[in-house]
């Protein structure tokens, strides 16, 4: 058996365990709910963050959309693919929680970054490079402060649309239903996000490719 | 030869392009192309780098732990969504938004008279969301003017069960979201803005656990003073007195207008 067809059975499997655990929990049973929650809270955190950006807001999404599926499992209609409806779920209220976020950053005139312990975060913090020589941790550094700016000023929308066929790897329909648009602008969405992304990241990239070309040769 | 867009390489590259194979003959055939994709290529590579952390391998279980005391007994039947309390309190307060539009249209309209008052529908409107708004942002000074001032009993150090007032700020968020979009609608953005502050600051209170550490409280209690929320809220509240005021009708034009009628 090769890798793909075990990685279909495996979601297969998946499938079917919470189609039966959503059962369960609509005929009262609290614990097969838990059992949802541990499976997909990871995958719906990594979404969650990349769309909000920081680990508090990703934490709150996480269980916005846990507490929201719950109240709406009546109306769930498609049962095997809890998965993929908990993950809607989430993206809209993570679209929320930008939008609030961007308000507040906007009244604030300066960017932020929360922390888990609400101190101000820098997003330099995050970079883990293992062996970096001086010019090239300063040139990582500044690279992935530009990307962090560049999906930053994405429109909410566009980072939706990015994060979820990019890194997700969500199908145009399911990103159309999330921005509430047809899969043709939802498509376009995904275009105008990459583009931005290159036209602010290109330069820097480039740079590096170039630094570290110059590294090798000398 | 004809180049590919710009657009057909990042749909080809994000696997959504509909001429997959000729994209693919092009790529192998043209230099400038093969150039372009590999640009592309490099900077979504780039952005592959950035970490996502690593939530732990107890994540969820410990969003479980925080969710389940927030869970009812029993998830809802999508009929019963409609029976919600806070869904009723909600229609309640549209229904009662309603009754009062009704009223004080009765009460304003003219009656024939040339002194009588005549109140366009966008009047009614404002003095009903003065009114509702007024007595909402009552309510939401009392919950959370008890929230600040609240000191944890420091001979039970543990946890301090804030349910009641989470259930009230649950409460106030839905009428705040209505009361919101109706200021937004009748062009009050100075009270849709400070609507939209408080509503953050009892998204923060209804999302928190229902029994919190003494830290987590004054959390809490520091977002809200962060916030000056209560300050605004107590501004906003003053100034829709005012408002309220303003629209009555001043006692002098009541005892000319009770004059003409008895003439009459």
């Amino acid at each position: 058996m090769n890798r793909m067809q075990q990685s279909v059975e495996s979601a297969q499997a998946i499938a079917a365990s919470d189609a039966i655990a959503v059962e369960r929990t609509l005929a009262g049973d609290r614990d097969a709910f838990r059992v949802l929650v541990e499976r997909h809270s990871p995958n719906v955190f990594r979404l969650a963050y990349r769309m909000t950006g920081n680990r508090h807001d990703a934490e709150e999404v996480v269980q916005e959309a846990f507490l929201r599926s719950y109240q709406k499992l009546g109306q769930f209609a498609a049962r095997a693919n809890f998965g993929t409806w908990v993950y809607r779920i989430a993206a809209n209220y993570a679209i929320d929680r930008m939008r609030q976020r961007r308000k507040e950053d906007s009244r604030r005139e300066e960017p932020r970054v929360e922390r888990e312990d609400g101190m101000e975060n820098n997003p330099l913090d995050r970079v883990h490079d293992p062996a970096p020589t001086p010019e090239r941790l300063t040139q990582s550094l500044e690279l992935r402060k530009q990307m962090e700016a560049a999906l930053a000023a994405l429109s909410h929308s566009e980072r939706t649309a990015f994060v979820m066929r990019h890194w997700e790897g969500c199908g145009i329909e399911e990103i159309a239903a999330v921005l509430k648009s047809n899969s043709g602008a939802a498509k376009n969405t995904v275009f105008r996000a990459v583009q931005k992304l290159r036209q602010a990241l290109q330069p820097f990239v480039e740079r590096g490719h170039q630094a570290r070309a110059m590294g090798t040769e000398s | 030869m004809k180049h590919m867009t710009e657009e057909e390489l990042i749909a080809y590259r994000e696997g959504e392009a509909s001429q997959r194979a000729e994209i693919t003959g092009h790529l192998a055939d043209c230099k400038e192309c093969r150039a372009e994709m590999e640009r592309i290529d490099a900077v979504l590579a780039a952005l592959d780098t950035l970490p996502v952390p690593d939530p732990g391998v107890d994540y969820g279980r410990r969003v479980w732990q925080q969710i389940a005391p927030r869970l009812a007994e029993r998830p809802m039947r999508w009929w019963q969504t409609w029976l919600e309390p806070r869904r009723l309190g909600a229609l309640g307060g549209v229904a009662a938004l309603i009754i009062m539009a009704f009223l004080i249209g009765r009460i304003t309209k003219p009656g024939g008279g040339k002194g009588d008052t005549i109140a366009t529908t966008e009047q009614v409107r404002e003095r009903v969301l003065v009114v509702a708004v007024g007595e909402h942002l009552g309510r939401s000074e009392m919950m959370l003017v008890e929230l600040s001032n609240a000191e944890p009993n420091i001979s039970k150090p543990k946890q301090i069960n804030i349910s009641s007032e989470q259930r009230r700020a649950e409460d106030l968020l839905e009428e705040n979201r209505l009361y919101r979009q109706t200021a937004l609608e009748a062009g009050d953005a100075g009270l849709a803005s400070v609507l939209d502050e408080l509503e953050r600051v009892l998204l923060d209170v209804a999302h928190s656990p229902d029994k919190v550490t003494p830290a987590q409280f004054e959390a809490i209690q520091k977002k809200i003073e962060a916030h000056g929320i209560l300050f605004k809220v107590r501004v906003v509240k003053k100034d829709l007195q005012q408002r309220q005021e303003a629209a009555k009708p001043t006692p002098a034009q009541n005892d000319s207008k009770n004059r003409e009628r008895n003439k009459a």
